[in-house]
Formats: C-alpha cells, structure tokens, sequence
C-alpha cells in the first residue's frame, strides 16, 4: 500500500467509526460499480458516513489529501454515475437512511439521502399521501440518488421529475461547508440552485437532507391496454391522446420483441400477435376514472387500436402492468446481457426512431426491444446482447450510440432519466458544443473549484470529444471493418 | 417574426469593449421588480419575436424571447392548452423572455407547478457573446447540468435569454369557485387538509376573511369535490374575474391606493404553506393580509422594517421579497448565507465574467 494511501486511510479512520470504512480488496469489490456493470474499478477505499458530521469530516480529509470522492448512493445507477475512481474514495450515503419527519397537514417528508424511493411512499401511504417518482427500480434506489439522477418513472407525464417534487436540498461543498438549497416554501432568495442540484450527478455537493412533497394517493386506477397491427398507428396513437387533452397517469410502448419476452415470463394475456402494445392509464376518483377512460378508449379505437382491455379490477390492473415493470428481468432471461438506452425524442418521432432501431438490428446482428415511456417521448431500447463475447459488447456500445446520436438527431436528448455519468460522456459531444460544455464546467468549478467530487464524469473534456470524433470519422474501419455499417 | 440574435450579439460584445452594462429589457412591464439598476443603456428583445414550434401532441411550445405572453396564450387557447403557471401580465405586452427571467407565477404555482417547472430548455447569449443551447423541447433531459432552470427567475444577472421551450397542458373541462367565510388561521389549516385529500385544487385565496378555492378538472371530479367541499360557489363571470385579478395583481389588494398610508411598501412573504397566521402586533400591516399559494405566499403592505420582516420571515422557515421597491428602500431579497452566495459569484463569472448584465439587480456585486 502507497504511503499517501495509508495516511488517508489513517486520517479518514479518525473520522469514521472503523466498520464504516473499507479498504481491503474483498471490502470494496462490491463497490466498483454500480448498476452499469460493465464498468469497474476498485476505489482507494469506501467510507459509510451515519451522519452529516461524517461526511463533513471526510469531506474535509479528502479536500486536505487533493483525492477525489465518487457519492455512491444505492448503487442502482444505469449509466456508471457511481464508478469509482482508481485513485478515489467512495463515499456511500446508505447508512444515511433515517425517515426524520412526515407532515401529513404539509404533506411534505424530510429525509435522509438512503432511504429507499419506495419506504417514503410507505410511510406516507397511512396519511393517504404518497411520493410520486417512481423508477423501475423504487424498491431500492434511494431519495440521495433519485436527486442525482433527477429520476423519473412511469407517472412523470402526469406527476413530473424529481425536480418537481423535491423542494430542499441540504448537502456539504467539497471544503465541508453545508449549505441549503431552497427552502420549506416553494421558492427561494437567489438563483434556482436547487434546480441545478438535482441531476448533477453527485459532482456538486453531497446530499445529506432531502425534502419531498407527498400528494395525495387517487382512490382509483385503471389502465387500458390496446393492441396495434402497425408500430406507426402506436406511435401516432400516442400522439392523439395528448392532442385530444388527456393527461395519462402512464402511457407506455411496447413492441412484440418486448411483448413476446416478457409473456414467456409473466403470462398476463398479452396480445402476442399485436405489432405494439400501449398501456394506457387513469387515475383520480371514480367518476373522473370513468369519464377518461371512456375518451381514452374512444381516442385509441379512432387511432387505430384493434383491441382494447380495461382493467376491471385492481389485481387486473396489476397484471397488465406486471408485463412492463418486468420488461428488464425478462430481457435477462432471453439473453445472457442487456443494454438499456435512455434517449428521450419528440413524440411524432417514435415510429422513426423504431424504423431505425429495425435497420440497425440488422446492420449490427444485435436483437433489441423496446419497452417506454411513450407519453414523453422516453425511450428504452433494450439491447440484447453476450457479455463473454468481446465482439458483440462492442456492438451493442456502438449500436447504442447511433440511437443515441439518432435521438439528438431527431431533436431530444441522449438520457431522458438514466444521468450521462460514463456511459454516456463521448454522447454529449454530440449534444452540446465547446461553449456549452465550458459553461458546464464553469458549472461544475461554482460549486466544486477544487474539482474533486466526481470529477471526469457526465461533461466531457475538448480532448475525449475530439478522439469521438476522429472514430465517427472512421466509422466503418474501426475497429472492427469487418462489420456492415450500411 | 424577426430574428435578432445577431444583433445581440453585436451589442454585447460592443457592451464589453466599452465596459458599459446593459439593463436587459423586454415590454418593460416589470422595470420596478429586484434592486435598482441605474443608468445603464437599456437591451431591447421586444422586436424579437415570433412562435417557432408548436405541436399540441407535443405539448410543447418553443418562442422568441421577446413574443409577447398574450400571443402565446392567444394561440395556446385556439388548441385548448394554456400555460399551466398563469405568469402574472402586468401588461398586454409582457414578453416570454420577461416571465422567465422574473420567474413570477400565479395561482396555480402550489397546485401545478411554478415557470421553473414548465421550462425545458432555452437559448442564451452569454457575456462574452456566445451563443449557447441548454435543455430542449422533450419533457424529459438530464444531459448536463440544469441551465435552463438556472437562467428561470435569475432577473437576467446571467445572460440574454433568446429562445425558450416550455411544457404545456390542456385546460380543464371544468372550473368552479367555492367560497367559505373562515379566519386566517383556520382558512390556513382547511386549505392544506382539504390539499391532502384527492380534490381538483387548483387555486386558493384568503382575504378578509373570506377563503376561496378554485377547482378545475374533469367535469365529474369538480362536481363531486363541490358536493364534498360546500361552500358558496361563485358565479362563473365573477370567479374568472376574482383569478385574473389575482394572477396578474389588478386585484384592488395590490392597487397603489394601499400604499397611500404612510410609506408602506408591498412585501412578498413565501411560506411553508402550514406557517402561523402572522401576528399584527409584530408586523403592522398584518392585519390586512391576502394569502395565497395555500398559505405558501402572503402579501402584505406594511411600513416596518425590512430587518423585523425578513426576521420573522425566516424565522418561519421561508423568506421575504420588497415586492414593489418603489420607495428605493434597501436590498429586495434576502441576503445569502455566504457559501451560497460565493456559488452565485462564481456562476455570476461564469457566464457573465464582465458583469455587463443587470449589474446589482439580484444582489449588489452581482
């Protein structure tokens, strides 16, 4: 062990109670990466604060000894938000996972950045109240990454993004000193930095106290489900339900691919012959459930739907969903690895984006299936893909980048709700300019002039866009030109 | 229709060559909101104008700065979607550019979301004459940091805002207007329990003792929280006419009269929503407050101190704005713990390292 490594470690033990640092290799392997796992490295060590004293203090050794921290929330990232770095400590906020208060009168929770998306909507649920982001993987990513990530879910037409739903955010500055963002009332003095807060990735500050408004849980819920013959009637279907001014709870893509995997593994009756399917859903009292689902049905026998389902009971309603929420387990069972895109495109480019997909399936031998949230345009084209084979891991990188590319192409983003984090870096050099991403970095220096917390993730350097470019440039040479890329 | 980025482009970079800032104007309709900014030339984006995408599927609309709020509500209404914020338009010229730099919203703010919550994207030209893009025209985009919200409410201390996308929605089918005769303090507590209960919500005010709530949704939902809620609902002529007044402050509450009685200067006091009645013997002018926001905004005019406002502001978890600084008293927001305010210094640099907009009117030095 290098001597600086063991000062640290000597100087972060004063700091932390000694089970609450790691750094013996078969300690902190389970922390080289998070839930992009094609992506490991094992830090320098792990620290496991229990309170923001804590974090403070390592905060503090960290900016003393120049070495960079990684904020590791639940670790169930999905795009290497959470990677370590070789030369870097982790500093996981799991232990940080107490419910400090629920104020059913203001509806609002305070907490501690591990507690799990799904415990606040649990503890809320006496109160009739309920915390409405909800990412596929609720049951354990937790409040400090959702506000990272800015997490979305499947209700975010209708209920809106972490950013629309946290009102404060307490955290420490890399030189420990802490600082609120926003307030207990719906604004506050200055610039919106709570807004810049949520979704930097954990490279501006630590979170340790997070805020939430809880809203009131509808008494009742039905979904719809219509089956399509044709990919571009679903996608215009879409596009006619917002046009006729409905807001869906949910309404979600999926196509055969999708659908024939996922009834392999649920059986929920889905219509296996249907090109798409849309999951379409109400929420509200009974009489405003009933009168949408009436013009929900209507708009989608006008689109084109050649079978519509509603849910007549609320285990139907679960059953119709089962299929969808476990899109990505049922992607595991068909193929060895899965890669799961996050592009997010103007709702009248669906069908597009999917005839594209198609073509590239073909271009890259690669099978690929598409679950999302279609009433905002979020795609998540599920790449299929083996892992033990090097060559194939490189296609499915490369297959989704063109679909991220086609994505800001066709006028979105490359991540709707997944973050950049390292995945997707060489994207963002697609996405924004040199301007642009120096004012991100003069962002990024606001907050962290030291550049130490979770430096070289999500904005790329000039350096690493122009080695990206100089490969699109080779595109089809290297470094496999034995592909067909045409 | 004009496009004048490029002229923006010239005068601020002729702005930074003679080192004279430039007070960032639209129709002008909120030249009295923030700190003073003195003599300075004055930048124009009232020319720049024009709708340049919109698709009610989408529900997304993407304009020029300088397109007036009336336009866009104008064409919103022709496809029955409107601006979910209702920005208050303290004239028929207010412009895009104007309510997303002052980031003021109405009624609806606790209900459906503040402007922040609407803007997904937009461009700017920055202080060294660049042109930058930041979000975009889907409803969901975590690509680098959130500028977009950054630039919503910041008054224009960090760049020319040109072009910006908003998120827009349907208008309801149904609106009502239900009126109870209720305390401060009691109107506070039932307008947060009723809040906790699935009801179409959609606005509140408290005056005089009078609470009103306005609900809006699907026809059925309204007509059942009515049945639920009692109340003496409001003809609908009259209900229209009592949000209006308040979205854009015609109400006689805010009229110049109130301000007749001595000095008194306008306060914006924002709240936790469930925050104590305000006691008037601490703060005269209390007793003739008018609370909105669910009890999350509480105006009031008042002449004591700045100091024992923004003491008692704080001392309920929120914070006090001078709305209307006619009287040029003092600083209009409240200070910065010093962490913070260094960040805001540092972003100031930034995008703006010649300090040639809005110089002082956020915070002095900024």
């Amino acid at each position: 062990m290098s001597e600086k490594r063991q000062r640290l470690i000597e100087a972060l033990s004063g700091s932390l109670p000694s089970a609450n640092l790691l750094w013996q290799k078969e300690d902190t392997a389970p922390y080289e990466c998070d839930g992009l796992a094609a992506y490991r490295t094992l830090p320098l060590a792990v620290a496991l604060p229990e309170n923001e004293a804590q974090v403070q203090a390592v905060l503090k050794v960290c900016n003393e000894f120049g070495v960079p921290v990684v904020p590791r929330g639940a670790g169930t990232g999905l795009s290497g938000g959470a990677m370590p770095m070789q030369e870097g400590i982790v500093l996981s906020t799991a232990k940080m996972n107490q419910i400090l208060n629920i104020d059913p009168l203001s509806r609002r929770a305070i907490l501690q950045p591990g507690v799990r998306n799904l415990a606040i909507s649990d503890a809320a649920a006496p109160y009739g109240l309920y915390y409405a982001p909800d990412p596929s993987s609720q049951i354990a990513c937790s409040i400090g990454g959702n506000v990272a990530e800015n997490s979305g879910g499947v209700h975010c037409l209708k209920y809106g993004l972490t950013v629309n739903n946290v009102i404060q955010v307490r955290a420490v500055l890399m030189d420990g000193d802490v600082v609120e963002f926003g307030t207990e009332a719906l604004d506050a003095p200055g610039l919106d930095l709570l807004a810049v807060m949520i979704g930097s990735e954990g490279m501006l500050a630590v979170v340790t106290e997070v805020t939430v408004r809880l809203v009131p849980r509808p008494p009742v819920a039905r979904v719809i489900m219509a089956s399509f013959d044709d990919m571009t009637k679903a996608g215009n279907a879409v596009a006619d339900v917002i046009a006729a001014g409905l807001i869906p709870a949910g309404l979600e893509m999926m196509d055969k691919a999708a659908t024939r995997a996922v009834e392999e593994f649920v059986h929920a009756g889905y219509d296996l012959d249907a090109e798409a399917i849309l999951l379409c859903e109400s929420d509200g009292t009974e009489e405003e459930v009933t009168e949408e689902i009436e013009r929900m049905s209507a708009v989608l026998r006008e689109s084109g739907a050649i079978r519509i389902q509603v849910s007549q009971s609320e285990a139907e309603r679960m059953v119709f969903w089962s299929g969808r929420k476990n899109a990505f387990p049922a992607a595991g069972r068909i193929s060895p690895d899965y890669y799961c895109m996050d592009g997010t495109i103007p709702k009248k480019a669906i069908a597009t984006l999917l005839n594209q997909i198609k073509e590239m399936e073909d271009r890259y031998g690669l099978r690929c299936m598409n679950v999302f949230h279609a009433g905002d345009g979020n795609m998540h084209p599920l790449i299929l893909f083996d892992g033990s084979d090097e060559d194939q891991w490189h296609r499915a990188e490369t297959f989704g980048n063109e679909i991220l590319e086609a994505c800001v192409a066709l006028g979105g983003t490359i991540t709707g709700e997944h973050g950049v984090g390292i995945e997707k870096i060489n994207t963002m050099c697609v996405q924004f300019d040199e301007k642009e991403r120096d004012a991100f970095f003069g962002v990024k220096a606001a907050f962290d002039p030291v550049k130490l917390l979770n430096p070289d993730k999500a904005i790329p350097t000039l350096h690493r866009c122009a080695e990206y470019g100089r490969m699109h440039v080779h595109r089809g040479q290297l470094p496999h030109p034995d592909l067909p890329r045409f | 229709m004009a496009d004048l980025t490029n002229e923006f482009v010239t005068q601020i970079k002729e702005a930074v060559a003679q080192k004279r800032p430039l007070i960032i104007e639209g129709s002008g309709s909120k030249r009295w909101y923030g700190n003073v900014v003195a003599g300075h030339r004055t930048l124009s984006t009232a020319g720049h104008t024009g709708i340049l995408d919109y698709d009610p599927a989408e529900l997304v609309l993407t304009a020029r700065a300088g397109t007036t709020i009336a336009e866009l509500e104008k064409t919103l209404a022709e496809r029955g979607q409107m601006l979910p914020f209702e920005p208050p338009r303290y004239s028929s010229e207010s412009t895009l550019g104007g309510v997303i730099a002052a980031g003021l919203s109405g009624p609806a703010r606790p209900y459906a979301g503040g402007v922040r919550d609407f803007v997904l994207g937009l461009h700017i030209v920055d202080g060294k004459g660049d042109v930058l893009k930041f979000g975009g025209q889907v409803m969901k985009n975590v690509a680098g940091y959130d500028v977009s919200r950054l630039m919503t409410g910041s008054l224009g201390v960090l760049g020319l805002i040109t072009q910006v996308s908003l998120k827009v929605l349907p208008v309801s089918l149904a609106q009502s207007t239900l009126c109870f005769a209720l305390s401060e303090a009691a109107s506070i507590h039932q307008v947060n329990a009723w809040s906790a209960k699935p009801l179409p919500i959609t606005g509140s005010v408290w005056h005089q003792g009078v609470l009103s709530v306005r609900l809006a949704g699907a026809r059925a939902a309204v007509a059942s929280a009515e049945q639920q809620l009692g109340g003496t609902k409001l003809a609908p002529e009259v209900a229209a006419k009592l949000w209006l007044d308040l979205q854009d402050q015609t109400h006689a509450f805010f009229s110049c009269a109130s301000a007749m009685v001595g000095q008194r200067s306008l306060w914006r006091l924002s709240l936790p929503a469930i925050a104590p009645a305000i006691d008037a013997a601490l703060i005269p002018g209390a007793q003739d407050q008018l609370i909105e926001w669910g009890g999350a905004q509480r105006w009031l005019w008042s002449d004591a101190s700045p100091e024992a406002i923004r003491k008692l502001a704080r001392s309920l978890g929120g914070h006090a704005v001078l709305f209307n600084n006619q009287h040029a008293v003092g600083d209009v927001f409240d200070k910065l713990p010093p962490p913070l305010l260094a960040i805001h210094q540092r972003l100031k640099n930034t995008f703006d390292p010649h300090g040639i907009f809005n110089p002082g009117r956020l915070y002095q030095g900024l």
